[in-house]
């Protein structure tokens, strides 16, 4: 047969310059700040805003504040803004609880190695993301727990009352992280499943879950629970907390996850069958990549939720990040106006550190899978 | 109705031969129902080796869930189909088997978006058939080029026009090298002008000898490609004939309403 195609492009064209006039500092301002009446009353109203509270915040956080005190005195005083030295002085605690100082370095090392290996993992260009990947998803558990809680290899035993702070904080939201995102894929496939047990035990999981306060998983995990077990064993309260976190938040990712499986169209489920790709490798090769792309900023909403709620742990007796925030907020040496204020200024500032790196992480994956039109 | 005209494709009619003996699919008394309504109603086909059937007939008429209960794609209810020589029952593992003989192009393409061309192309092959990727590879090569399009290789679905597109869906059913090719409307989602080049696509396969079902409105391919075309209507086979027979003497009633509206 004969190629009757007469002329077929293969490049693009090149793209042109934009017109002079849309570039610059000006012409930004003039279309962006001053383009009418309404939008440059806008402006001046929003920078007579920050006239008004910039120079007010500066002085209390900078300005008047106080970096370097012995104890609260200088704090004290009635123009003081806020009181920096007693964060530097009870910073240790806020990252390390009670673990004992002499052992921080354990705590470091794993944080350290934990950091190395999700670098790995999240950087998309790095080889080798299968080793990296066993490494953090059973070497490391395993890792951090001889090594944070000790008792073997010759390292004094520590035990989980003494972990707190930000390590705390961390351990509770990777673990969360960690077990919920696969979990509840998992628990979204059963959930569509055709098989009615798979299918009934899912929702009934999900559901049941995902219609409790976390607050009541926690304190049922430490006060209920204990009443259930046989006399005389004893189950670790973080680990009852990690549990309790972890599945609860299996339940919201399996349904973030379900809402990315039903919005692929049905097409691509039976092109996958159609080509004789059994159910796993359907699931894992097509409908997976797509559907958790899909559902991206809601897993990732679900992980800087779940990062803030573990400050929830504070009620059943342990002291995370905000815990130890808290337990500090009244001592007596350092006592200022604005000692709790300070203590939970810092407190917000890290958590914000962590969620807003989460949030550029998921607008960068976006940006870096999305291939172009949809089906 | 768009419809390509007959001239405008050239057709070598020699190569596209029909088996006396080996048979392809075998339907008897098949029934399908969706809930209570009766979709397809005792449907007994027969199709040999190196057939090309056209399958027409007004929207809602079947013909779709006919085919697409070839590969399973639906379920049939009563009856029998058997598909190079392996029945269709519930059970997966022959469903898979089947589907790995049968390739199916669909209206709307249904290319992965995630995946590029060659992706599309050899991840069937990978991970159905364990063929080694180098090779996969180079037959998902010779396939592009056959439907003209070797160079959108590195590009994925969304970069491509609707035309590219349902010729990559074609090339990535033949990287699995199946027996027999059902077409659902290949054409419907396409603008005129990109309907030929997938026609001719299509033209080329038939002429290699591909057992091929195709439910079309595109009548000048049926009447130039097809060895038998079978009219469909309330998910009845109404009536089946070679194409010339079928255009110029149609039997029944409906037949031949439903040409008079779409042929002028």
């Amino acid at each position: 047969m004969s190629n009757k195609f007469a002329y077929v492009r293969t490049e693009m064209a090149q793209a042109m310059p934009p017109p002079v006039t849309q570039t610059g500092v000006v012409g930004w301002m003039r279309k962006n700040l001053f383009s009418d009446i309404p939008n440059t009353i806008m402006t001046l109203l929003a920078f007579a805003f920050l006239v008004w509270t910039v120079p007010t915040l500066y002085n209390f956080l900078i300005g008047n504040a106080i970096f370097v005190a012995e104890d609260g005195t200088p704090c004290r005083a009635p123009e003081a803004g806020a009181c920096w030295a007693y964060v530097i002085d009870r910073f240790d605690f806020y990252i390390y609880g009670f673990y004992p100082e002499s052992e921080y370095w354990r705590p470091n090392l794993v944080f350290v190695v934990a950091a190395a290996l999700i670098t790995h993992l999240l950087w998309p260009e790095l080889p080798f993301k299968g080793i990296s990947a066993i490494a953090f998803f059973v070497g490391l558990p395993i890792f951090a727990v001889i090594l944070l809680n000790g008792g073997s290899f010759g390292l004094p035993q520590v035990t989980t009352e003494k972990w707190g702070g930000l390590m705390l904080t961390l351990i509770i939201a990777s673990v969360g992280i960690v077990v919920s995102l696969p979990l509840g894929v998992v628990l979204a496939l059963g959930r569509r499943s055709h098989m009615p047990f798979v299918k009934y035990v899912s929702i009934a999981f999900i559901e049941l879950w995902r219609a409790v306060p976390l607050i009541t998983v926690l304190f049922m995990a430490s006060v209920m629970l204990p009443l259930f077990l046989p006399e005389g064993t004893t189950i670790d309260k973080i680990l009852r907390a990690l549990v309790g976190v972890a599945l609860f938040q299996t339940a919201y990712m399996a349904e973030v996850v379900r809402g990315g499986l039903q919005a692929l169209p049905k097409g691509q489920y039976e092109a996958a069958h159609a080509l004789g790709l059994n159910y796993f490798k359907s699931m894992y090769f097509i409908i997976l990549p797509q559907a958790l792309k899909h559902v991206i900023p809601g897993i990732v909403n679900s992980f800087i939720s779940l990062f803030k709620d573990t400050s929830l742990v504070s009620i059943v007796g342990l002291f995370d990040l905000l815990g130890t925030v808290q337990a500090t907020s009244a001592l007596v040496e350092w006592k200022a106006p604005h000692q709790a204020t300070t203590g939970y200024l810092f407190a917000a500032a890290v958590f914000w550190i962590f969620c807003f790196g989460m949030s550029r992480y998921s607008i960068y994956m976006e940006r870096r899978l999305d291939t172009g039109h949809k089906e | 109705m768009s419809e390509v005209k007959e001239e405008d494709i050239s057709v070598d009619r020699s190569k596209m031969t029909v088996s006396e003996t080996d048979v392809a699919i075998e339907i008897n008394d098949m029934n399908k129902w969706y809930g209570d309504f009766h979709v397809l109603k005792d449907i007994n086909l027969k199709v040999m080796k190196g057939e090309r059937i056209v399958i027409a007939g007004p929207s809602g008429s079947g013909k779709s869930t006919l085919i697409r209960c070839i590969n399973r794609l639906e379920e049939h209810q009563q009856g029998q189909i058997i598909v190079d020589g392996i029945e269709l029952t519930s059970d997966l593992k022959r469903i898979d088997e089947v589907r790995r003989e049968v390739g199916m192009v669909f209206q709307h393409f249904n290319l992965f978006p995630h995946l590029t061309i060659m992706e599309n192309c050899t991840l069937a092959p990978m991970w159905v058939r364990g063929i080694p990727k180098a090779e996969a590879e180079e037959t998902a090569m010779h396939y592009l080029e056959r439907v003209k399009i070797p160079e959108q290789a590195h590009k994925y679905p969304g970069q491509l026009s609707g035309g590219q597109q349902q010729r990559v869906a074609i090339a990535r059913s033949l990287c699995m090298n199946p027996n027999i090719m059902l077409f659902d409307e290949p054409t419907s989602a396409l603008d005129p002008e990109m309907i030929k080049e997938v026609l001719e696509v299509m033209v080329n396969l038939a002429e290699t000898g591909m057992t091929m079902l195709c439910v079309t409105h595109e009548m000048g391919f049926a009447r130039q490609v097809a060895n038998r075309v079978i009219f469909m209507d309330q998910g009845q086979i109404i009536e089946q004939n070679e194409p010339e027979e079928f255009f110029n003497n149609p039997q029944h009633e409906r037949t031949k309403l439903f040409l008079s509206q779409i042929l002028h």
